[in-house]
């Protein structure tokens, strides 16, 4: 085999607390496609962006083309030929494609010449399938096509080692075979391409090569040809793999009155509407929303709260019209709701938990009429919260802004499913948390349900919709589209219908 | 009569909206670039003082000019080292800043009270003799009022067709993003803040210089302020500036009229006009469509959303 | 801004650092304090004055004697009323520059009554004065807290341009309707009748409203800190995405904390026209409204901190006006000092650069 095109030596990175890197050793050659594999806090991304200059590395080396590099920032790392597509895209929304792809040239003239760029953009499009146009504002693009763009960027600015960090996470599953013909076309064309991901199923469909990590170390590097899924399995979790779905009672057979229940609702407000929206959820059931990000789901939980105006159709919660009812009211009534990210939508960081805990039904503490607020009471029902789900209760006068990520999703769960809530709306609610983390929150939401709970799932993990609900809808462009009981449909059937691909 | 009526307040819209446009012009830069300064009116008093005193000091307008200029950049960049370096708050670094900037004015301008110059003249058009005399007051303007339209394309061109333009706006979008892709968010605010100076101090100077050719403290009035709210009618864009300022000078300008035709109105609800005007317009047309705000704009006017 | 991301509330709040020792701390705020010292020294040794002197100048004529405190008083009344006004609503992250239009429409309006209502005795007039101050400046603050609450416009330019209106309103009015016919030469309304003069303390020209700020300043301290509404308020300061969720009443909270910040301002006017003009003028306000930004943001808006700045900048505003007589110095020079005060705290209180 030749000279690697990107070698990496002993990189070794330590976060507070963990070992993200441990002496790891990576080489990624031109014309390939090479699978860097891990479970979620493996240690794979964090390796890359070691590599591209994104955080600065404790030990290791980085050799290019055969010889040793220094790279301090990404700006390094692009002039040596290197490019990465983060999970979250750094498109500027309000620029459009061709300006989005200027601003990254590293060689772009004082006064740059426009039709020059979109002719460059077409002609780069047309031949690894990355067709976008050049003069469409990026805020409009949909995730597959935003992501065409980030891989334009990186091809025009000249880079040659392509980082793709969890790709596919973003994609409909249509757009993610065409995402794999991309690679194709770039492997024919010499680029050398690093795919991080934690999919099985997809590193066996494009990857040549395949790297193995655990908790920070390469377990091993495989040819993509002889891998089979279960080598794979026992090089990523050594051994101790149980996937269990555990038995769950149906739903009561007799229809009972639905809790939640949305007739013919359209939502107002800025941005995406909901449009004719009808739901019915009963007691003791999860109802999956499938849907590519910002087709809906956002708002369709706010639709849920009160967050957003009912503009048509009716809202009705346990029996009651609920169409024009606050959030606070709506609160009150026994909907609960886990947001995806506690410290943006959940607490206020500067404030201690108590208080945080408190300010969720503020009108249940007071005393005096508002003059005073039972802070005896609120401990109680904290530590009595958190126990209820199995949980530690953390120190109350702690700030939320001290507590992990992990820590506080536990918080916002304890909060919101402590007061044994009727109705649950959980909007994406394991995005961003590790494995353990992850696992259990999915463990209280079946909770809830078992203890009667009507859940609102919305996410966009297929994975997690197809093994906690009970039904499944899938929301596109703010209507719903299709439902579907799991056992009697396929992941890749929703995800036509997410899409509207057929 | 209402002929002359309309052309003396075209002539005095030109004249009086000029040091607003170039105000709004410099604002938006800077808010392109993502920083909004409420100090402007400060930095337009620093120009105006400065521009006067090198005025009635040398005797030269061109040097009150460049003095108005140099004095505007250097002191807008004094919000740089808040916002920018120490990444204070926003809105009140730029209060701060008009504080210091009237403070400094006065401290300026003291001994120039009073004190008459020959000032900026009109431009004279040939030609322009022969109009009846409401007609030339029309076209007999200064120069600055004359590079306003051009210095608004100018400024579109920067920053619509340059590098420099699009790295700037890139900053003012998302400036971790703009930092990711390479730039260097800080150099490119505090160049965004020297030219907006530039640009403040000049409109400082046309008021001092060509406008009303005296110095007097606090003689801004506002205008500073104006110019902000101009920028977000203009959807930040350097053209619909134009229009902002002519919208505030006009209504300077009928003031001004009705006063001069003895109308029975008292001077000081007329006064009222521009900022009533201006408040209206920017509520009627100051909603802006996705993706004309620079995002960066969110982090400083979000405090709290609905 | 439907979008905004959590925590701009109030972004001088230090939330994440930990403090390093007292004494540590205590050393980096004399530091920066000495910094806007040293460049107003600077400034004074380039107008060729003595700063020692200046320094100590102001020092002694308001510190040092018990006129020289009282006078003190008689600005920092009005000082922590305008300091509140910005405060308040502050704490939902708004922020109001409109403190001296509120002051003035204040004055207005507590003008208004106590003219109207000459023949009523002093324990109805006054208390009538001073609602109908706090009514004008609450409305005028709150129509601007509307515009905000509907995403109309963002309050920082509605009421900065309503000072504007506000003080051509009143010059309107005293150069107009209610000017004094018999005091010829100056722009003024009628002499208040005595029973709408605020009492003052002894013989100086502090009034009662003294009282009636420390007493709003312990009020609001206590909200804040203690009961629900101040609970929601914080929650609603530090994470309004996440208030907005928790069923937190957002629109009316940033109304009615502009209206009682508008209110305060507008007391503040009734002070000066009832308590030491005793009629309405154009000049009530020594930029009182302005000054009170200043006051705020020094104290972190945070009320108990309030009076102590208000005292220190009442102090450097009293100087000034001594300075211009003994030192010639333009009342300029102490807002250049205000200003250069104001600047270091700002300073000292950011995160600093995150990137280069």
């Amino acid at each position: 085999m030749s000279e690697p095109l990107l070698s990496l030596r002993h990189v070794t990175k330590r976060f507070p607390g963990v070992l993200a890197n441990d002496r790891v050793d990576f080489d990624a050659f031109g014309a390939e496609v090479h699978a860097l594999l891990g479970e979620n806090g493996a240690g794979k991304s964090t390796l890359m962006k070691l590599a591209y200059g994104y955080y600065p590395m404790d030990q290791g080396e980085i050799w290019m083309d055969g010889a040793q590099v220094q790279i301090h920032s990404p700006a390094d790392a692009r002039r040596f030929g290197m490019g990465m597509v983060f999970q979250g895209f750094t498109l500027i929304p309000a620029f459009s494609v061709a300006e989005n792809i200027a601003l990254y040239l590293t060689a772009l003239p004082a006064i740059p010449d426009a039709r020059a760029i979109a002719e460059e953009i077409d002609a780069q499009g047309r031949r690894f399938g990355l067709v976008v146009s050049p003069q469409r504002v990026a805020g409009t693009l949909a995730a597959g096509e935003q992501q065409k763009v980030e891989i334009l960027k990186l091809l025009m600015a000249g880079a040659r080692v392509l980082i793709f960090d969890e790709p596919t996470s973003v994609l409909p599953p249509h757009e993610i075979q065409h995402l794999f013909e991309v690679f194709a076309r770039l492997k024919e064309a010499g680029f050398a391409i690093i795919f991080i991901t934690h999919k099985l199923r997809e590193v066996l469909e494009c990857a040549d090569r395949i790297t193995v990590m655990r908790r920070g170390t390469v377990t091993g590097t495989i040819a993509g040809a002889g891998a089979t899924e279960d080598l794979l399995l026992q090089m990523m979790f050594g051994g101790a793999v149980a996937e269990e779905h555990a038995a769950r009672p149906p739903v009561a057979a007799d229809q009972q009155a639905p809790v939640l229940s949305l007739e013919n609702a359209s939502s107002g407000g800025f941005g995406l509407r909901l449009k004719d929206i009808d739901l019915e959820l009963q007691a003791g059931e999860i109802v999956g929303v499938a849907g590519v990000s910002g087709n809906g789901q956002r708002e369709l939980g706010d639709l849920v709260l009160g967050l957003l105006p009912c503009v048509s159709g009716r809202k009705k919660l346990f029996g009651a019209d609920a169409t024009h009812w606050g959030v606070a009211r709506v609160r009150q009534a026994g909907v609960a709701f886990v947001p995806e990210n506690p410290i943006y939508m959940a607490v206020a960081p500067g404030m201690t938990l108590a208080e945080n805990f408190a300010v969720a039904s503020p009108r249940s503490y007071q005393t005096a009429g508002g003059l005073g607020i039972d802070w005896g009471r609120v401990r109680t029902d904290m530590s009595s919260a958190y126990r209820a789900l199995a949980l530690e209760p953390p120190d109350a006068n702690m700030r939320a802004g001290t507590l992990s990520g992990g820590n506080l999703q536990r918080f916002s769960l304890a909060r919101e499913l402590g007061r044994s809530p009727r109705v649950v709306v959980a909007v994406y609610p394991t995005r961003g948390l590790e494995s353990r983390t992850t696992a259990h929150a999915q463990g209280l939401l079946l909770s809830a349900r078992a203890a009667g709970a009507a859940v609102l799932l919305i996410s966009q993990d297929l994975n997690e919709v197809f093994s906690l609900s009970d039904r499944i809808v899938v929301l596109r462009s703010g209507r719903f589209v299709g439902e579907a009981r799991p056992d009697q449909t396929t992941p890749l059937e929703v995800g036509r219908l997410m899409t509207g691909g057929d | 009569m209402i002929t002359i009526i309309t052309l003396g307040v075209i002539a005095g819209a030109l004249a009086s909206g000029a040091s607003v446009f170039y105000a709004a012009l410099g604002e938006v830069v800077g808010q392109r670039a993502g920083i909004v300064n409420l100090g402007i009116e400060g930095v337009m008093l620093v120009g105006a003082a400065s521009s006067f005193a090198a005025a009635a000091i040398t005797g030269s307008v061109a040097v009150g000019l460049v003095a108005g200029v140099a004095a505007g950049l250097a002191f807008n960049l004094i919000l740089g080292l808040l916002v920018v370096t120490r990444r204070t708050n926003q809105l009140a670094s730029g209060l701060a800043l008009w504080f210091l900037g009237a403070g400094m004015s006065t401290l300026i301008g003291l001994s120039f009270t009073g004190t008459h110059i020959d000032g900026l003249g009109e431009v004279r058009l040939p030609g322009s003799a022969q109009l009846p005399p409401a007609w030339a007051r029309v076209i007999d303007q200064d120069i600055l009022v004359y590079l306003a339209l051009p210095a608004a394309i100018a400024v579109t061109w920067l920053l619509w067709r340059t590098r420099w333009g699009l790295r700037l706006r890139a900053v003012g979008e998302d400036r971790l993003a703009a930092f990711a892709a390479g730039l260097h968010p800080a150099r490119l605010q505090y160049q965004a803040l020297a030219l907006a100076g530039a640009l403040y101090g000049l409109g400082g100077a046309q008021l001092a210089l060509a406008y009303t050719k005296t110095w007097q403290e606090g003689m801004t009035t506002g205008r500073g302020f104006v110019a902000v709210v101009i920028v977000i009618f203009a959807l930040w864009r350097p053209l619909r500036a134009v229009l902002g300022a002519l919208l505030f000078g006009g209504a300077v300008a009928l003031g001004l009229q009705l006063q001069v035709r003895g109308l029975p109105i008292s001077p000081f609800l007329l006064d009222m006009l521009p900022y009533l005007l201006t408040l209206l317009v920017v509520l009627v047309f100051g909603r802006p469509k996705a993706f004309a705000v620079p995002m960066g704009l969110r982090e400083v006017f979000g405090g709290t959303s609905k | 801004m439907a979008h905004s991301i959590a925590g701009f509330g109030h972004p001088l709040e230090v939330r994440y650092r930990r403090l390093p020792g007292a004494a540590r701390e205590t050393l980096r705020w004399l530091g920066w304090i000495g910094l806007a010292l040293a460049l107003y020294t600077l400034l004074l040794l380039v107008y060729g004055r003595d700063p020692l002197l200046a320094y100590s100048d102001i020092l002694s004529s308001t510190l040092g004697s018990t006129f020289g405190i009282s006078e003190v008083l008689v600005k920092m009344v009005p000082l922590v009323l305008c300091g509140l006004a910005v405060a308040i609503p502050a704490r939902v992250g708004l922020v109001n520059v409109g403190g001296e239009g509120q002051l003035f429409i204040g004055a207005l309006t507590a003008t208004w009554g106590a003219l109207t209502f000459a023949s009523l005795p002093a324990w109805t007039l006054l208390p009538l004065v001073a609602v109908l101050g706090f009514l004008g400046g609450a409305a005028w603050a709150g129509v601007c807290g509307i515009l905000r609450a509907r995403n109309w416009l963002n309050e920082v330019f509605s009421t900065m341009l309503f000072n504007y209106l506000a003080i051509l309103v009143v010059s309107y009015l005293v150069f107009g309707p209610w000017r004094d016919p018999t005091s010829a030469n100056y722009p003024q309304s009628r002499l208040f009748p005595a029973a709408a003069w605020l009492p003052t303390l002894g013989d100086t020209r502090v009034t009662v409203l003294l009282f009636v700020a420390i007493i709003g300043v312990a009020l609001l301290s206590f909200v804040l800190s203690s009961t629900r509404w101040g609970l929601e308020i914080r929650a609603l300061g530090g994470n309004p995405e996440a208030a907005r969720r928790n069923g937190i009443a957002i629109t009316r909270y940033l109304i009615v904390l502009m209206i009682v910040g508008g209110g305060l301002a507008g007391l503040a006017g009734m002070g000066e026209v009832a308590g030491l003009h005793h009629r309405l003028n154009p000049a009530v306000s020594s930029s009182y409204g302005y000054t009170g930004f200043l006051v705020s943001w020094l104290a972190g808006h945070r009320p108990v901190l309030i009076p102590v700045m208000a005292f220190v900048l009442a102090v450097l505003a009293s100087g000034g006006d001594i300075l211009q007589i003994t030192q010639g110095l333009p009342y300029a020079a102490v807002t250049v000092l205000m200003a250069l005060i104001l600047f270091v705290v700002l300073a000292a209180r950011a995160r600093g650069a995150r990137t280069a």
